[in-house]
């Protein structure tokens, strides 16, 4: 079923078929109220947070939790539910960066490889499979080396890796299109390239574009979140889980809350993210589940 | 079959070749002095005027490339930055320990994982079956190094059953193999998941078909039918993912050599990005997609002989 959003009439009744779903599916619901939560309090952080994330207060270095710090305070003495807070904010940018960048990069190239011409489709996937063969982390590595840690760093690595990932299934969303019966009238019609991709082919592949790049996220945190827990990532004093869980890393003698604090947000994040993704391909595009 | 291997056995030195130009283009693409890059400040002039003379950074890029291809293939990765030793001595120093780690994590992930999935398959739509797949959603999502990291701190730094660096001693089995445990759930554990998963729908299908309604049409045992019939057929997707599980395992292996302090090819990586030793970063991050690109050709291979309609699709 490619016509997602084909007419309105069609379009209410997948969102009544996708809250009935959900009202069903226990996991769905869950991941639902973990993604709202999430994004909520990456929205609201500078407002929510109790103490300045990067405030330093030596005398009251690496405490438990307490009333005045839920989550207790780091080797600085910085309240650590504060960083947690603001953390949510870098998870959740670097996803939506990097994601919207890399997925229209992959939309473009996944549709001229589907439907351009035999050699550039080949070249294409020659490339995306190259780039698929260097270990995600161990590419991050050598840029890393060569320009050094940054956010920005973190986000470039995000969309080179994950451009092929999109690319690939928009090709092969594209290519069962092509020889559709609507596109070959279409062609008859004397309708030119431009025309048959932006206004056929585009709007059937951005629903299963968008379902894939829902489930991109939790890989995209957890990059992020490694990269930073390296010290390759985001910079101190700026507050990431993964820097939290680097605190955490080298203070795990003296207490255990650091990386309780940096990684249970981390996991609920991407557990989050994947019951809610899985329920949306499901209800929305049952065949993908086949190609990831 | 033959033109099947030609075809793919080509396919895999075009993506390396391809590979290491991206990798080698990278110095150049990068503002500033390749020299200054590649060697970081700490360099001698002595070092620099013999790198620059072994890469010919003054000829043209083609020409600096074939040239470096050439190095690659007579097994030269260049020098290290410090020691001064060959990067490929130092990386097959390293290498035995990640790959005793990813074994023994894809050995311990198998045995768990496929007899999950089976067991889910044939159970389906019990408590059992839907506990498995929330469990293997769950394991596949969590970060390894978050799982490391909670292994650590639970197992090593709070219970005190195992240890929680290094190796262990050279010589002492007993003792290299209580080390190897925490890193290898750390590394495995996403694969229960992701094999439980594989294997419960693969199960499903074979089970749907109509050899198997024919084995129970003639009254053989359910064990019989399972284990000999069914999982011979639905276990061969898993083949074909493992080739690729060996590359995302070599992810997992840099963080849980980290967290570990264990020595071996993450480490090695970690320990020269943090030196700013480029020479052994390149050298090692294409000696490491080298042998990613040949696990997923191999894995490749053994499903198009195992199942002859994966041929026709390259």
């Amino acid at each position: 079923m490619p016509a997602t959003a084909a007419t309105p009439v069609q379009a209410r009744s997948q969102w009544r078929i996708l809250l009935n779903h959900l009202r069903r599916d226990q996991l769905a619901m869950i991941g639902l109220v973990l993604v709202v939560v999430i994004v909520a309090s990456a929205i609201l952080a500078p407002v929510l947070v109790p103490h300045d994330p990067n405030k330093l207060n030596v005398r009251h270095r690496l405490k438990g939790p307490s009333v005045e710090h839920f989550l207790g305070t780091d080797q600085m003495g910085r309240d650590v539910f504060s960083r947690v807070l603001m953390g949510s904010r870098i998870a959740l940018q670097v996803a939506l960066i990097s994601i919207s960048i890399a997925g229209s990069c992959g939309l473009l190239l996944g549709m001229l490889a589907g439907y351009g011409p035999k050699w550039l489709d080949g070249a294409l996937i020659i490339l995306f499979d190259t780039i698929r063969s260097f270990p995600t982390i161990m590419f991050a590595l050598a840029v890393v080396t060569l320009v050094g840690p940054s956010l920005n760093t973190v986000i470039l690595v995000v969309i080179v890796t994950s451009i092929p990932v999109y690319g690939r299934i928009v090709r092969t969303q594209t290519q069962a299109l092509r020889n559709n019966d609507f596109i070959m009238a279409e062609r008859a019609m004397g309708a030119g390239p431009a025309r048959i991709l932006g206004i056929h082919i585009l709007p059937n592949v951005i629903g299963p574009l968008l379902i894939i790049a829902s489930m991109d996220i939790p890989v995209v945190v957890t990059i992020e979140a490694g990269l930073s827990f390296l010290g390759l990532g985001v910079r101190p004093p700026t507050a990431s889980w993964g820097t939290i869980l680097n605190d955490g890393y080298a203070f795990i003698r003296n207490t255990p809350w650091l990386v309780i604090a940096g990684g249970v947000p981390l996991i609920l994040t991407t557990l989050g993210f994947t019951f809610l993704g899985e329920a949306l391909r499901d209800v929305f595009d049952p065949k993908l589940r086949r190609e990831v | 079959m033959g033109f099947y291997i030609i075809k793919r056995l080509g396919l895999a030195a075009i993506i390396v070749v391809i590979a290491v130009s991206l990798l080698y283009g990278m110095i150049h693409a990068v503002p500033g002095d390749p020299l200054s890059i590649v060697l970081g400040p700490r360099a001698t002039p002595e070092m620099r005027a013999e790198l620059n003379e072994r890469l010919g950074l003054d000829k043209p890029f083609i020409v600096q490339l074939v040239t470096f291809f050439f190095n690659v293939m007579r097994g030269d990765l260049g020098t290290d930055v410090f020691s001064e030793r060959p990067v490929s001595e130092i990386f097959f120093s390293q290498l035995p320990f990640t790959i005793g780690l990813i074994f023994l994590a894809i050995g311990w992930s198998a045995a768990v994982g496929i007899p999950l999935g089976c067991y889910s398959a044939i159970r389906r739509n019990t408590w059992i079956d839907k506990l498995t797949g929330v469990f293997s959603v769950g394991t596949i999502t969590i970060p390894s190094f978050v799982v490391a990291l909670y292994s650590l701190l639970i197992f090593a730094v709070h219970l005190k059953w195992l240890p929680a660096i290094g190796a262990g001693n050279e010589g002492d089995l007993l003792d290299q193999f209580k080390h190897l445990i925490l890193p290898s759930l750390a590394v495995g554990l996403g694969w229960v998941g992701y094999l439980a998963r594989l294997v419960r729908a693969s199960m499903l299908e074979v089970l749907g078909e109509n050899h198997i309604r024919t084995a129970r049409a003639f009254g053989l045992p359910e064990r019989t039918i399972v284990l000999s019939y069914a999982l011979r057929l639905a276990i061969l997707p898993t083949v074909a993912l493992l080739g690729v599980g060996i590359g995302y395992m070599l992810s997992g292996a840099v963080f849980a050599e980290i967290v570990f302090a264990r020595p071996g090819v993450g480490k090695l990586i970690f320990d020269a990005v943090i030196t700013r030793n480029y020479p052994v970063v390149m050298g090692s991050v294409i000696m490491t997609t080298i042998l990613f690109v040949l696990s997923t050709t191999i894995a490749d291979l053994i499903s198009a002989f195992l199942d002859p309609r994966i041929r026709e699709n390259l």
